[in-house]
């Protein structure tokens, strides 16, 4: 296998779409902070595509809009190293979505250390909507989220002796 | 007053859409199966009204995220018949491989992520992954070759932005398919393993007398062109296909049902792709068919999965046959000529079978009227059919196996993403006195 970028961030959603488009907003401005040794990607959720993206990952963190019942805007945090994510109602491509890859990504023996989720509840998601405004007050919280866990990362790579360079 | 057992399933996995399956029992035998299916198109046909005719490709791309390039070609084939022009030579033939990613990616992704499962006792993919890790890897490697072929070809690997009435907004160069040439190479090697590995699995004794529809051209296995054909004798040109094909309101579903000539369900897809053009494979395929155990015609749904696993093959093959000879062309798409008040029909096989479109078109090119007929609202009927004459021997199971044989005759078909069941919510009336 090729040599696993060091941390990944993968901004997930459909920009058409509401609400959904929020792991991506928040991967477009991550990219403008030129993170060393961060690689950040936007994609649509296609199973097996984020599985391929993870096995590629050495660390990762994975950015969404779902509906868990919380409060719009509310931003949740998953180590799914540590736990299985619950399989919901799969609303991506052929009744496989996130959760179905980052479980099929472990079967795999491929899950990225740490591989976290951040997630925020959304509430408008027919096509051509904008952001709501919970969620769009949530995207820059969400960033400066995702910012201190890369450095975080980083920080515990170098203690370990590795390098995210 | 009838009984009814109610079974409530909140997640169908592997099947994609809304929908709902009741079935009506009486003296053992299912008399009546009916599927309840959500279908997106029509929103689409609504949407496309208004817009100019070369939206059509990127708007019809959105309905689905599995088979994009299917609208896409059938939109574009649909607008160009209107316009009276014919993207030929190179174009054809990039259209035809951007059709073999799909085919290779769609293919790839029900036969090991959503039906092998239904084979091999596993709940899911994801515990097929952990009993046969090896198999799960080649089929999710032979999946990125298609999608690799749609990102070369159609600008990005979903909802291709590359695809324009007339041919290309940009054309690649040989230099940019090699790589895809040598990842083809792999890709025919894990397709063969794919055919194999599908044949040794145990397949219920079932098959019905199908009427199979499906495209057939003179001399190659359909993607893009041909006549529609069945096998009980139709044989009509593309834009006569209204003429003998007829969409109905049932009561209980959304979805609209198609009739062939006023007769019951018909088939497309794979089945009936395989069984109307075996002679327009390549002698090894059919060889590969043969020695999978499935002759020139099958008829049994579950073995749709062997004749999946050789379309596969076939579009490795013939994707790595189609770079060969590529030169690249001067202009990237034909020119168009001005519009007219027009009608234009198109029809491809998408991976799950016969997709049609048909567009009117006003005197400045605006989409006056759409009509998409998609696969698994052409296959809603033989799903039914299939259902009923299936679920009969399945009525002794307990309620939890009852509905995953139903699951298993359902993903047959591979219903479209935006066509089909979701969750399924099965319901079995078994009449007074009963059940």
């Amino acid at each position: 296998m090729a040599e696993r970028a060091a941390i990944t961030v993968i901004g997930i959603g459909n920009p058409q779409r509401g609400d959904d488009a929020a792991g991506r907003l928040v991967a477009q401005r991550l990219r403008d902070h030129s993170l060393a040794g961060v690689k950040i990607i936007e994609c649509n959720g296609e199973a097996t595509d984020l599985v391929d993206r993870l096995r590629r990952a050495a660390s990762a963190i994975i950015i969404d809009a779902a509906a868990f019942g919380a409060k719009p805007g509310t931003v949740r945090r998953l180590d799914v190293a540590a736990q299985c994510v619950p399989a919901g109602r799969a609303r991506s491509s052929h009744g496989l979505g996130l959760a179905e890859a980052i479980e099929l990504t472990r079967a795999l023996g491929a899950l990225p250390l740490p591989c976290l989720i951040y997630l925020v509840q959304g509430s408008v998601w027919e096509a051509g909507a904008a952001l709501s405004p919970p969620v769009a007050a949530a995207v820059p919280r969400l960033a400066d989220l995702i910012l201190s866990e890369t450095r975080a990362m980083r920080a515990l790579s170098s203690l370990a002796g590795g390098s995210c360079d | 007053m009838a009984r009814s057992r109610t079974i409530e399933v909140g997640y169908l996995a592997r099947v994609e859409g809304e929908g709902a399956l009741h079935l009506s029992v009486r003296s053992d035998r299912v008399d009546r199966a009916e599927l309840r299916i959500f279908e997106p198109p029509r929103f689409f046909e609504a949407l496309l009204r208004g817009r100019h005719y070369s939206e059509a490709p990127d708007i019809t791309s959105r309905i689905c995220g599995i088979c994009p390039v299917a609208y896409q070609m059938s939109a574009v084939h649909a607008m160009e018949a209107a316009l009276g022009v014919t993207a030929g030579g190179q174009l054809r033939a990039l259209r035809r491989l951007l059709y073999c990613g799909e085919w290779i990616e769609s293919h790839t992704l029900h036969i090991y992520l959503l039906q092998a499962p239904d084979f091999l006792g596993a709940e899911s993919a994801i515990e097929l992954a952990r009993t046969q890790r090896a198999a799960v890897e080649r089929g999710l490697q032979l999946k990125k070759v298609g999608n690799e072929i749609l990102r070369v070809l159609g600008g990005r690997e979903v909802h291709p932005i590359n695809v324009k009435v007339g041919g290309f907004y940009r054309v690649p160069t040989p230099q940019e398919l090699k790589p895809l040439a040598e990842r083809l190479d792999w890709a025919e090697a894990a397709a063969r393993d794919t055919v194999s590995w599908v044949a040794g699995f145990d397949f219920p004794d079932l098959s019905r007398d199908y009427e199979f529809v499906a495209l057939r051209h003179p001399n190659e296995y359909p993607m893009n062109e041909g006549q529609i054909v069945s096998s009980r004798g139709l044989d009509i040109a593309v834009a006569e296909y209204d003429q003998h094909f007829a969409e109905q309101h049932v009561p209980y579903t959304h979805a609209l049902q198609s009739r062939l000539d006023g007769r019951s369900g018909y088939l497309a897809g794979p089945l009936a792709r395989f069984a109307l053009n075996f002679d327009r494979l390549p002698a090894d395929v059919q060889q590969a068919a043969r020695a999978a155990g499935v002759g020139a015609v099958c008829r049994n749904p579950y073995q749709g999965i062997i004749v999946r696993a050789l379309e596969v093959l076939y579009a490795c093959i013939e994707a790595r046959r189609i770079i060969a000879a590529y030169e690249r062309p001067a202009e990237p798409a034909v020119a168009l000529p001005a519009p007219r008040p027009s009608v234009g029909h198109g029809a491809t096989e998408a991976p799950r079978g016969l997709l049609y479109h048909r567009y009117e078109l006003d005197a400045d090119g605006t989409i006056a009227a759409a009509n998409i007929v998609p696969p698994t609202a052409q296959n809603q009927a033989s799903i039914e059919e299939d259902l009923r004459e299936f679920a009969g021997s399945w009525l002794a199971l307990p309620d939890a196996q009852l509905r995953l044989r139903c699951e298993a005759a359902i993903r047959n078909y591979d219903p479209c993403i935006s066509c089909a069941t979701h969750f399924l919510r099965l319901t079995v009336d078994r009449g007074a006195g009963d059940g």
